[in-house]
């Protein structure tokens, strides 16, 4: 009987889905990835977690609780860096102990190290050292590594040819409602787990759909221009995810076809309280173009967040109907 | 060019003792108070970590003093700290506080402008001079912890309460006056000798505590509450092993010269954490595990909220606190903290480390008067 490997639908599972399924695959395991979010599995994270961790962290908490007890491995790699010279949070770094110290009854977890901080560093011998659970034969792992690094690279395309991840990881076909007044481009800035986990942004990707949005994210920006625009940083931003959303909102500012930005941070998120901030401080210096930063908790209030979108949305169309119409009043 | 640096507990002692031996003109900032913090909260991010807040105040009262140059330490992640330079740079300048942010951070051009700066302004100088500067510096941070550490040792001790708090303050308030780094030692000198000459109860043995968590919220007095002060007075030995001369040694010194790290904490903490992951956290971790492990009755974890690296210790210190079975208390501040909520926690704490030790003395089996 092929081995089941546990994958929480959660943090990475975003952005690095298509690569893990192929290469488990290739090597004869049976993957199990945990359903949508949903409240369930929300409140069995929060319950969990320490308090002070940040949504996206609870939520994977809670992804874990709802398979452990279903699978022979616990797919929790330890992701220390992606990039050379550049880390990601802290919190990932120690997630495969924050779970092994906080859950009981959790089945062996693969937490292999990932730390492409060094110039050379090859992910190849992460990728032997998770293989090795399965097989020992390195030429079979790899062929999987060969062929996962394929589809994974197919993926990014399709991403950076504008298709949401969340539509290419659940193959569905979106039904977008006809909206009156002409299409806008808003950026959406964000960690990829909170963008494209509906349940935690409160359907907010389908919110802006269905108002004739459309919708550009960090992951459809080339790299090759992120690295461009960051040269004017003074100093190097030491977080991937920070260079790349500094990148691409230095990107959007330039392009003259974006309507608007939104950031979605989660409450509580070390990088996105200065990244956030940066980004913010940057749009209002060098243009005059809506900016709104969400945030969200496991306590935002699905209407709040709604009436903030649907107002952003408002302006930004009342702005582009008239705006040398200023009303008299003030 | 009038340099200043935000402060953090008594690094200012260091600090004034490199700028006093360079012969750079500088302004401390004030000590830090209600008004740092309200000035930082306005300006900085509302999420940002209390740290960054208070040194954003320190800046801006060093500059209605006259100060237009700030020197800070850098880093390179993943902690937040290592961005602090260019955030602080980015929030004075769009408040228009017209001031120069200098990193101490690797070789990266920056630190070759500041010391051309120097050199034009101390007249010219020469390798042994800096070289004797780095060394007398370190002297002093180590002199300043060593007299700290002493204070922990004799405040549960004393006979006549707040003796050793008066002595302190009195040191604090008279350091400030005195120019470079031979004066302050003979001030730590004749301070030591003071603490040494308070009367002490022999016999006592106080509760011991040892304080882990973020660098800033456990050295920084105003961050904490005078933690430290108050479990002394409240009869209790505390520990901190992470120290202002330790950085300096282990972060900056090491890293250039040829010796070996201090690596204790980091084989204790590797059953619990394995890796470095940014921060204090497996200092958090290592140095609770070596607490316990010398018989310590309880752990204090401080850290700002959100702190993300502190976040994971505290979500492994559980199992530790099962391990070894030592109480840990988590105290998390920011801005809003208040402190009679903070204090009734540690006295709770306190009490509930006094009946422990009851219970052992009295033999294990003593039932309460309620079960």
């Amino acid at each position: 009987m092929s081995k089941r490997v546990g994958i929480p639908r959660a943090l990475f599972y975003y952005h690095y889905f298509p690569l893990w399924k192929t290469f488990f695959e290739e090597l004869g395991a049976e993957i199990i990835v945990s359903g949508n979010t949903t409240k369930k599995i929300m409140d069995e994270g929060s319950k969990t977690c320490v308090d002070e961790a940040c949504l996206p962290i609870k939520i994977f908490f809670g992804h874990v609780i709802e398979i452990k007890d279903k699978v022979d491995y616990l797919f929790i790699p330890r992701f220390t860096s992606v990039s050379k010279g550049e880390y990601i949070c802290p919190k990932f770094g120690g997630l495969p102990d924050m779970i092994r110290n906080t859950l009981p009854g959790l089945p062996e977890i693969i937490d292999v190290d990932v730390d492409l901080w060094k110039g050379g560093s090859n992910p190849l011998i992460s990728a032997f050292e998770v293989g090795g659970y399965f097989t020992g034969d390195r030429r079979k792992i790899l062929k999987a590594y060969n062929k996962a690094m394929e589809s994974f690279r197919e993926f990014r395309l399709e991403v950076k040819k504008g298709i949401l991840p969340e539509d290419i990881l659940n193959k569905k076909l979106r039904v977008i409602k006809k909206s009156d007044g002409p299409r806008l481009n808003i950026a959406v800035i964000g960690h990829s787990y909170n963008i494209y986990d509906s349940y935690v942004n409160m359907d907010m990707v389908n919110k802006l759909k269905n108002n004739g949005v459309n919708i550009l994210t960090i992951d459809m920006v080339d790299s090759s221009v992120i690295k461009e625009k960051v040269k004017t940083l003074s100093k190097k931003m030491f977080w991937n995810y920070g260079t790349r959303a500094i990148g691409s909102a230095l990107h959007f500012l330039d392009r003259e076809d974006i309507d608007g930005i939104i950031y979605l941070m989660s409450f509580g998120c070390g990088i996105d309280s200065f990244v956030g901030d940066l980004i913010e401080r940057r749009v209002r210096r060098k243009k005059d173009l809506p900016f709104i930063v969400l945030t969200i908790d496991e306590h935002s209030g699905e209407a709040g967040m709604d009436t903030r979108i649907e107002a952003f949305i408002d302006m930004i169309r009342w702005r582009n109907k008239g705006e040398s119409n200023v009303s008299a009043h003030g | 060019m009038k340099v200043t640096f935000p402060h953090m507990g008594n690094t200012f002692i260091t600090a004034k003792a490199l700028l006093d031996d360079i012969g750079l003109e500088y302004i401390i900032p004030p000590y830090n108070n209600k008004r740092t913090l309200e000035i930082g909260t306005k300006y900085a991010p509302e999420m940002a970590c209390i740290p960054l807040k208070i040194n954003l105040g320190n800046y801006i009262q060093a500059y209605e003093l006259g100060a237009d140059t700030i020197l800070i330490t850098g880093g390179r992640g993943p902690c937040r700290f290592g961005y602090y330079c260019e955030m602080s740079r980015e929030i004075l300048a769009d408040a228009n506080y017209d001031m120069d942010v200098i990193t101490i951070d690797g070789p990266n051009g920056d630190i070759k402008k500041f010391l051309e700066k120097i050199k034009k302004l101390s007249g010219g100088f020469n390798i042994y001079k800096i070289l004797r500067v780095i060394k007398n510096t370190t002297i002093v941070a180590k002199r300043v912890d060593e007299l700290e550490k002493l204070t922990f040792k004799i405040r549960p001790r004393e006979l006549k309460k707040g003796t050793t708090d008066k002595v302190y303050k009195d040191f604090l308030n008279k350091v400030k006056n005195v120019k470079g780094s031979g004066e302050i030692l003979k001030l730590i000198e004749e301070t030591e000798k003071k603490l040494l000459e308070i009367e002490i109860d022999k016999d006592f043995v106080p509760l011991r505590v040892g304080i882990v968590g973020e660098i800033y919220t456990t050295i920084d007095p105003f961050a904490n509450f005078y933690i430290e002060s108050r479990l002394g007075n409240m009869g209790i030995e505390v520990d901190r092993a992470v120290t202002v001369s330790g950085w300096i040694i282990e972060h900056m010194l090491k890293n250039i010269l040829p010796v070996k790290k201090d690596i204790q904490y980091k084989e204790a903490a590797k059953p619990y954490l394995g890796r470095m992951i940014g921060g204090h956290a497996q200092e958090t971790i290592g140095n609770t595990v070596l607490y316990a492990k010398k018989g310590y009755d309880g752990i204090i974890q401080i850290y700002p909220l959100t702190c993300m690296p502190e976040i994971v210790a505290q979500s492994i210190l559980p199992s530790i606190e099962k391990d070894y079975d030592i109480p840990i208390l988590t105290l998390i501040i920011d801005e809003m903290t208040g402190e009679a909520g903070y204090m009734t926690r540690i006295e709770a704490f306190v009490d509930l480390l006094n009946k422990r030790r009851e219970r052992v003395e009295n033999g294990k089996n003593i039932a309460l008067s309620w079960s």
